[in-house]
Formats: C-alpha cells, sequence, structure tokens
C-alpha cells in the first residue's frame, strides 16, 4: 500500500517492472499516476517520485531531478519527468533540456490537473482562491496547516489567507470523504468551498503520448 | 523557554544587555516584549533611529539570515516581522519629528494575478527601517497602478514582487511601458521574489533582482547614491 506520508517525506523507489520508460515525478502526483498506469495497461512505464515535500522549497527540485535523471539513465531508456514547474522560475525546464529529457508542460499540478488552458483563461478572475489537489487535500495538514504554523499561531490564519476567499477542490477522483475533508479544511481556514471535478487533466493526455 | 527567563524584568537590565534580549525577543515573534523594550530605550534617552537601526533592523537582519539558511520557516519570520512592526509603529512618528535621515521613496507592490505578499511585505519594511519612504501598494497590481503611484508620490523606486511563474513575466510589462513613456531612467527598477533570479532581472531590464530583503536595503542604497551623483555633475 502506498502511504501519503512516505510519498510526502521519502518518495517512491521504481518497482523496476520496466527498463524502457522511468516517469520521474513528483510524489503528490503517485497515486494519479499509478492508477493511469493501470487502466491504460501502460506496462512499459517504470514510477519513481522524489518526496512531495519538494513543493514547499522548489529551489532544490532542479538539483533533486537531475541526481535522479542521472542514476536512471544506464537502467532506462528514456525518462520522462513529471513535474510542472512548480516554482523554479524556468530553471527546471532549462536543466531538463540541458540534460535531454523531456516534462510535462505547465506552472503547477493545479494547471495541468484543470489543463493548462483552462486555467490560465480563468486566472485572472480567480486571483482570490486557494487550490487543493486529491493529494493536498488528503495532506492538509502536513502541506498546509503545519508548515504555515497554524497549528501553533493560529493568528496566522488571518496574516496567510486575509486576501483570500475561496478554497477550491480540483478533484481528480470520485469521493465523497475527501470532499467533505476539503470542505472541513475551508472551514479551518475562513473560505468559501467549491468542488470542481477535473478528473486527471493534462496528465492523462501527456503520458498518453509516450506511447512507443 | 526557561523559568529564569519568564522572570526576566526587561527595564532592570542594563542598554548592553537589553538590546540583545530584545533581538532575542523580536526573533522569538515575541511583539509585547520588543514593544516594551522600545519604550525602555526610549525613557534611557535612546533617539529612535538608534533604536531602529541598532536593534529591530539588527534583530531582523539575523532572522533573515536564518531563514535563508533554512533555520527558520515562514511562520517564524511572519511573527518575527509582527514584532518588529509593533516596535516601529511607536517609533514612526517620532523618527518624523527628530529628522532621521531620508534616503528616498520607494513604490513596492506584488504584480498583477498574483497575492503572495509576505515577502512584499518584509522588503517594504527592512527598507523603513533602511530610511526609506515607503507607498505599499499591496497585491494584484496592474501597470497603471505602479505609473500612476510612481508619478503621484514623486517616487525613487519602484519595487516589484512575484511568486508565480505565470505572474513574474508582467513585471516587463511595467518596465516596458515605462520605456515607452520614456520614463524609465526617472526610476530604479527592483524586482524579486522566490521563482526570480540574476538573469530574469536583467532580461527584462530591471535595474537589479535582490534575493532577500537585506540585498535589497543594500542594493538600494547604493543605486540612489550612483542616481545622486549622476544628477550633481
Ligand atoms: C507562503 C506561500 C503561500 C501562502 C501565501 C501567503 C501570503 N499572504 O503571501 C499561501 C499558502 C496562501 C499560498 C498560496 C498560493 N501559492 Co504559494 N507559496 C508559499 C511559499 C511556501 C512561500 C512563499 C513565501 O512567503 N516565502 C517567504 C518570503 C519571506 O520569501 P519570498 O517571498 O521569497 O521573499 C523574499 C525574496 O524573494 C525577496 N523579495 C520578494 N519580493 C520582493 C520584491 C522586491 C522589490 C525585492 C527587491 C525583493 C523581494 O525578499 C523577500 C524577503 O527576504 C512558496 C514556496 C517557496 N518556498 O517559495 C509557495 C509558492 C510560491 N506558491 C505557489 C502556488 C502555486 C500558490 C497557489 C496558486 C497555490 C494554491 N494552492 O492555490 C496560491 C496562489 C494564489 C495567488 N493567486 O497568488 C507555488 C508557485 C508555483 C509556480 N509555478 O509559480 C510555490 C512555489 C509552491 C509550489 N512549489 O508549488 N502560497
Amino acid at each position: 500500500m502506498l502511504s501519503d506520508r512516505q510519498l510526502s517525506e521519502q518518495g517512491l523507489e521504481a518497482r523496476g517492472n520496466s527498463s524502457r520508460l522511468l516517469l520521474l515525478a513528483c510524489g503528490a502526483l503517485a497515486r494519479e499516476i499509478l492508477a493511469l498506469v493501470e487502466v491504460n495497461g501502460w506496462d512499459h512505464m517504470d514510477l519513481q517520485c522524489l518526496p512531495a515535500k519538494l513543493h514547499l522549497t522548489p529551489e532544490r527540485i532542479p538539483d533533486a531531478v537531475e541526481a535522479a535523471v542521472e542514476a536512471a539513465r544506464n537502467t532506462y531508456d528514456d525518462v520522462f519527468v513529471v513535474y510542472a514547474d512548480c516554482g523554479t522560475g524556468g530553471l527546471l525546464q532549462q536543466r531538463c533540456e540541458a540534460l535531454g529529457v523531456r516534462m510535462i508542460d505547465g506552472p503547477h499540478c493545479y494547471s495541468f490537473f484543470e489543463g493548462n488552458e483552462t486555467f490560465a483563461a480563468h486566472a485572472e478572475q480567480e486571483i482570490t482562491a486557494f487550490y487543493l489537489t486529491d493529494f493536498l487535500v488528503r495532506q492538509f495538514d502536513a502541506f498546509v496547516w503545519r508548515p504555515m504554523g497554524f497549528d501553533r499561531h493560529p493568528q496566522l490564519i488571518d496574516i496567510m489567507f486575509g486576501n483570500y476567499e475561496k478554497l477550491v477542490y480540483l478533484a481528480q477522483t470520485e469521493n465523497p470523504d475527501l470532499d467533505r475533508q476539503a470542505r472541513e479544511a475551508a472551514e479551518r481556514l475562513g473560505l468559501g468551498y467549491e468542488r470542481r471535478f477535473t478528473g486527471y487533466g493534462d496528465l492523462a493526455t501527456a503520458l498518453a503520448t509516450l506511447q512507443t | 523557554m526557561s523559568d529564569e527567563e519568564d522572570d526576566l524584568i526587561l527595564s532592570e537590565l542594563p542598554d548592553e544587555e537589553l538590546v540583545p534580549q530584545m533581538m532575542d525577543d523580536l526573533y522569538d515573534g515575541m511583539k509585547e516584549e520588543v514593544e516594551e523594550g522600545v519604550n525602555i530605550l526610549l525613557e534611557r534617552g535612546w533617539t529612535p533611529y538608534d533604536i531602529l537601526t541598532k536593534a529591530l533592523v539588527e534583530g531582523m537582519a539575523i532572522v533573515g539570515v536564518d531563514f535563508r539558511d533554512g533555520i527558520l520557516f515562514v511562520p517564524e519570520v511572519l511573527l518575527a516581522a509582527g514584532a518588529m512592526k509593533g516596535g516601529m509603529e511607536i517609533l514612526k512618528p517620532l523618527l518624523v519629528e527628530t529628522g532621521a535621515p531620508r534616503l528616498g521613496k520607494m513604490v513596492i507592490g506584488t504584480v498583477k494575478g498574483d497575492i503572495h505578499d509576505i515577502g512584499k511585505n518584509l522588503v517594504a519594511m527592512m527598507m523603513e527601517g533602511a530610511g526609506f519612504e515607503i507607498v505599499d501598494l499591496g497585491i494584484n497590481n496592474d501597470v497603471d497602478k505602479y505609473i500612476d503611484a510612481l508619478k503621484a508620490e514623486g517616487a525613487d523606486i519602484l519595487g516589484m514582487s512575484a511568486l508565480l511563474t505565470t505572474t513574474m513575466p508582467y513585471m516587463k510589462v511595467v518596465i516596458d511601458t515605462l520605456v515607452e513613456t520614456g520614463a524609465r531612467d526617472d526610476y530604479i527598477v527592483l524586482v524579486g521574489g522566490a521563482p526570480l533570479n540574476e538573469e530574469f532581472g536583467k532580461a527584462i531590464g530591471a535595474d537589479a533582482y535582490c534575493r532577500d530583503a537585506a540585498v535589497a536595503v543594500e542594493t538600494a542604497k547604493e543605486l540612489i547614491m550612483r542616481k545622486h551623483n549622476r544628477g550633481a555633475d
């Protein structure tokens, strides 16, 4: 069984089921990628994840990706990096180009789950929205509540979220439990709530192009 | 904290122990204690400017270094900033009265589409602490808001902040507009925010990219000095 805690802290080791294509991904995408691989029967793909907690220190992502790509070169024919820019300001893209590997398009996972075009089209109308994905709903305490210090200093909620109006849960799956947890998260932050089903969005289409 | 420290009576400490204690309190985000320390130093005849620079700004500089080195995290920085702000609120009116040095005026704001403001607020505060007058436009600023404020305020410096890869290119829109209207050379343009880098700052035509608030202060001082020297000849 996959544990979210492990995906956050350690990531996920490759299973070694194929030596053709390694998907090198953020731990926050592990379940979604495995679900896609399974329903589509993409047996030529193996998956390795870096710890999802890199999300909070994006300046470390390019080096971590590079090290993993270099380590995988001898084992796999090809590597595809399943990280959006994620706040590296274009540096991850540059690094992937230098390494000669491709990566998924988009500024962050909220955007590619909804579809980069759709997200960009409403970005301006929705700047006071705070987004969660399935992973972040499950890991809300580990990725938002505790790192932002709200458990120790509840007065910081207003300082950090004072300009926000609603929490938008971008749902990858139909799951009433997650819907309930996301609504709770919105309440804890003092925000309105909206659930928007996205499915796997551009993640599905990007991986589908990796057929060989 | 140990019991011993709980019982500490700030007003009984000599200056040379009180100031480091205030820096510790600032580091720990203890707003009331910092405010108390400021009031004690005022009573002891310190100038507002000395209190600001020798206790508050210096204390906050330590916070900045430890944040950069990964020892402190966002919530701790916010709490420390809150404590510093408490002290500054007391000093601000007095600084004006006592004619503390004025280095220049900065209009600062987060760019359109972006509502991250922690870093921007920190820069504004440290710049103010260093003697710059600050006009804070808040978040989500379009080109008109920046340029109207620069003109209305007769500012020397424009500061723009962005934390999203999708919003950082907007800085170029603002700079290009300044160029088109022939106003680019009237202002020093500083940019910052975690996803930016030196190369990006150059590419969009900013005067400087600053990695943190301390660098912002140093850079602003230097560029203002150069601007004045140029003005003189
Ligand atoms: C705290 C935070 C938040 C808080 C913001 C609270 C607030 N009131 O600002 C919350 C949780 C609300 C938030 C929301 C979002 N965030 Co956010 N956030 C962060 C986080 C963890 C830290 C940013 C921060 O405040 N750092 C602390 C300050 C002190 O540092 P700083 O901002 O870098 O500022 C320093 C320097 O850069 C410089 N500086 C900054 N500005 C300026 C300006 C000038 C003129 C100068 C000279 C210098 C300067 O000096 C500062 C002081 O030293 C970053 C990750 C990271 N580590 O950067 C993500 C991050 C920036 N966020 C991100 C995202 C995606 C979002 C959301 C879209 C997420 C969502 N779930 O909806 C929303 C954005 C909504 C919007 N429209 O803006 C991404 C950006 C990805 C990308 N491709 O761009 C990041 C990188 C996280 C990630 N890996 O995905 N976020």
